[in-house]
């Protein structure tokens, strides 16, 4: 793996970048940062099966987020070994897998439990203490491209003193891992954590920028903390971080979170917005291009739902021949109509999350894209303002006629 | 003396709308017809058929043959998935056509209740709202409705029954049917039919037999475009040779593009299943396709295309997925039981679908009842070995080693040679020596 900044200070206050992201294997094409990992469970995206998903664009869509978590109680770690991994074991042999413990679904870090031995989480099979041997052992039969340190997560509302310990506790397993890597930590991302405590925040990344390690996974976003004082929590962590290592981020999934991660210099997300949506029922509709409109139309349609996305179970659909999103290339586009994805909605099928998936996944790269080409041009704040004023816009309006 | 008439369709890039008949005898009918010299093919288009059924190779009773419908052309013997609310439960049209699926079933029940017929119709009929390029099949909602609506009914109306949506009385007639399946506009439509129980005796099984016969009468009439939808008939008369023999005579007599046999998969011993559908193959003629309802068990499939049966579905490859438990050779795998856990094989070292060639037993094991991935995984290798199987009865039969094929698949099923006497029996009077197969 090599990542490379390609663009630096392209807006956000000079520290929204443009990267390249070299996986390596047949793939020769860097994977553009700032991108996506995409959520999995059991290493599998939830819906779509590896011959969908090498439909979606490449190289964005190889990129996928793992959870060493979904594999406690099976396959064993000896099994895993002997097919040889991940990229055996799930078939996606070119693919980029990013581990890290927290999956914000279904694996989620449990602070009360946790102690100087080892992290606690909820999980699909149960509340479990995870010991940074057993997760280096875990991590060394799934063998995946990068992987996180273990750390000690905290939501935003614990003491102090709480957080503190969580800090030095990261520091801790960081090195333990480190030391129990027989990779010797080539492939391990440092988490920084420190809760909403902006010197706790610091002291970590400076710490953590100290280790001998190819990237970071910045922890503990997501968990309650003040959306205004996110940010300056986030520039407090890539402040202390060195500009040429790429940074990870998980918790951050709303597209103005995301926004508001890449201002601060956040290369890659790993976002739960997806299956949110997909689960809802909804789907990604708005534009990229909202730099090439002068005028941006913000007059309300009669769409259910807000610009960003539609509800495909409202009746409206039912007779919907159009497909999601006009010239949309992906699966779903291609070959069915919101009529179509209703009924199955409605119906309670398994192909509406199948197509919705495989649509989102497609949209919310193509946000991504979109995203870099702004800070290419320069114009990433531009862009981020264009955007969440068309949210509100029709919040604002909503208002204003009832 | 009878007059013999070959008929073959022509190859016409439309729906088959005509029919040559060629004589090589008089034929006073053919006269009446068209008033042509004897010994000549003309066209006729009395015969409104939507199909053309060409057999390509036989052993005794199994037959190969090429079934050409309106949106595309099938080999059978076939199974067909079930796609009950217009969607093959995780799978995409894709990967269908990937797996090699020719034909699938809607349910005309679910689907009248949602999306509605009217909605299908609107929207230009159920393979542009699917958007499935290759064959349907409809039934006529009858089964359903018996089997899912505690108060349905049956009179010589229709089937009475309370709506599912509010409660209020409906009544589904055989004109209501066809009607609701013309809509919807799938390639093989079938009849309304009045089935009971095979485990039922007594006097209601001639009285739904008759009644089957009435109803075919009003489906004929109420359909609408017969040279886009074939509408088979369905022979039904329980156990019973006498009311079966009945049966398929009257619907014969119909002349219909198609017939299924009908009222069985419901829970009848196996012996007298197969000996019904003996009797039925025989009788029913040579140049129809011919679909036993309902019928899914691998093995099930093999006897009946022995006899001499072309089409068949069943919701149990798809079914049986979900709860974790795949199609093999051998049988049944059931990928939640412990000993898969560390299994590092594919479902089926034989099989070449996609998902045994990248996962193992062990990650499958758990992710099956857990995760809808791993529902649509074992869907697809399901449906792959289903396909494969039609496909295996096709080719062997027309490369004339139909035997060993049966042979070969006894032997795997049963490697300890205690294969089931209905089997044993039914394979008697199918032709096929299964001696080998069995134990000393």
């Amino acid at each position: 793996m090599r990542f490379a900044v390609t663009r630096a200070c392209g807006g956000g206050g000079g520290r929204a970048r443009v990267g390249a992201l070299y996986i390596g294997g047949c793939t020769t094409a860097p994977i553009e940062t700032p991108s996506l990992l995409i959520s999995t469970r059991k290493g599998l995206p939830t819906f779509v099966s590896r011959d969908h998903l090498a439909t979606l664009p490449t190289p964005d869509s190889l990129l996928l987020h793992v959870s060493p978590l979904h594999f406690l109680d099976c396959p064993s770690s000896k099994t895993i070994s002997n097919i040889g991994g991940l990229h055996q074991m799930l078939g996606l042999h070119e693919h980029f897998f990013v581990a890290a413990p927290r999956d914000s679904l279904e694996s989620l870090p449990e602070s009360e439990g946790t102690n100087k031995l080892g992290a606690s989480f909820e999980t699909p099979c149960g509340r479990r203490l995870i010991k940074p041997s057993a997760y280096v052992e875990k991590i060394a039969s799934l063998k995946p491209n990068l992987w996180a340190s273990m750390a000690d997560e905290v939501p935003a509302w614990v003491s102090e003193k709480r957080n503190k310990t969580s800090v030095d506790r990261t520091l801790r397993w960081l090195d333990e891992c480190l030391a129990l890597d027989p990779a010797g930590g080539k492939t391990m991302l440092g988490v920084v954590v420190g809760g909403s405590n902006i010197e706790e925040r610091k002291h970590c990344a400076i710490e953590v920028a100290t280790r001998n390690v190819p990237g970071f996974w910045i922890g503990g976003f997501g968990l309650g903390e003040n959306v205004e004082e996110r940010s300056a929590l986030l520039n407090a962590v890539t402040d202390n971080l060195p500009e040429e290592k790429v940074r990870f981020i998980s918790g951050l999934s709303l597209p103005e979170e995301v926004l508001q991660g890449v201002a601060s210099g956040i290369d890659l997300f790993d976002s739960t917005y997806i299956y949110h949506l997909t689960l809802g029922g909804f789907a990604l509709i708005f534009p990229f291009k909202i730099l090439d409109h002068n005028n941006l139309d913000f007059q309300l349609d009669d769409t259910v739902g807000d610009r960003t996305k539609i509800n495909l179970r409202a009746t409206i659909y039912r007779k919907d021949i159009t497909p999601i999103v006009a010239n949309c290339s992906c699966f779903t586009c291609q070959n069915h109509t919101r009529a179509y994805i209703n009924h199955l909605l409605n119906v309670h099928e398994m192909l509406a999350h199948i197509l919705l998936e495989i649509h989102n996944t497609h949209h919310y790269l193509g946000f991504f894209r979109a995203m870099r080409e702004a800070i290419k041009g320069g114009k990433f704040d531009l862009f981020r303002h264009r955007f969440i004023e068309s949210r509100r816009i029709h919040l604002t309006s909503a208002v204003l006629c009832s | 003396m009878r007059n013999r008439f070959r008929i073959c369709a022509v190859a016409t890039s439309d729906p088959i709308k005509t029919v040559h008949l060629k004589t090589n005898g008089t034929s006073r009918y053919a006269d009446h017809l068209n008033g042509q010299d004897h010994g000549e093919a003309f066209s006729v288009s009395f015969l409104k058929m939507a199909l053309k059924f060409e057999v390509l190779g036989k052993f005794n009773r199994a037959r190969a043959a090429r079934l050409a419908l309106p949106h595309f052309v099938c080999q059978t013997p076939l199974f067909m998935p079930v796609g009950t609310q217009g969607t093959i439960k995780g799978l995409t049209n894709n990967q269908l056509e990937e797996i090699g699926c020719q034909i699938i079933l809607g349910n005309t029940y679910h689907l009248a209740l949602r999306p509605g017929a009217e909605l299908i119709d609107d929207l230009g009929g159920l393979h542009k709202f699917m958007n499935w390029k290759r064959a349907l099949l409809t039934d006529s909602g009858g089964f359903q409705m018996v089997s899912l609506l505690h108060l349905a009914d049956i009179t010589e109306q229709g089937v009475t029954f309370q709506s599912p949506v509010d409660a209020k009385p409906m009544l589904l007639t055989p004109e209501e049917s066809i009607q609701i399946q013309n809509k919807i506009g799938a390639d093989i439509i079938m009849a309304l039919d009045d089935v009971v129980k095979t485990t039922i005796t007594g006097p209601r099984i001639e009285e739904a037999m008759y009644r089957t016969l009435r109803w075919i009468d009003r489906c004929i009439a109420a359909h609408k475009r017969p040279d886009e939808q074939n509408l088979f008939g369905i022979v039904q008369g329980g156990l019973d040779p006498v009311l079966r023999d009945i049966c398929v005579r009257g619907m014969v007599d119909r002349n219909l593009p198609g017939y299924a046999i009908g009222g069985l998969s419901g829970g009848e011993d196996k012996d007298s299943f197969w000996r019904v559908v003996a009797q039925c193959t025989a009788a029913l003629p040579e140049d129809k396709p011919r679909y036993v309802m309902g019928v899914g068990y691998p093995l099930d499939i093999v006897v009946c295309s022995a006899l001499g049966a072309d089409m068949y579905d069943c919701v149990y490859p798809t079914r049986t997925a979900r709860f974790g438990t795949a199609l093999i050779p051998e049988g049944l795998l059931k990928l939640k039981n412990q000993a898969m856990a560390n299994d590092e094989r594919p479902i089926d070292p034989t099989c070449l679908c996609m998902v045994c060639k990248n996962y193992t037993r062990a990650y499958l094991h758990c992710i099956v009842t857990k995760d809808p991935m791993g529902s649509q995984l074992v869907s697809y290798h399901n449906l792959s070995y289903m396909m494969r199987l039609s496909k295996d009865l096709h080719t062997s039969i027309v490369e004339g080693r139909f035997p060993e094929f049966v042979q070969d698949f006894l032997r795997v099923q049963f490697p300890r040679g205690d294969i089931p006497e209905w089997v044993c029996n039914a394979m008697e009077v199918a032709g096929i020596d299964i001696s080998t197969c069995c134990a000393p």
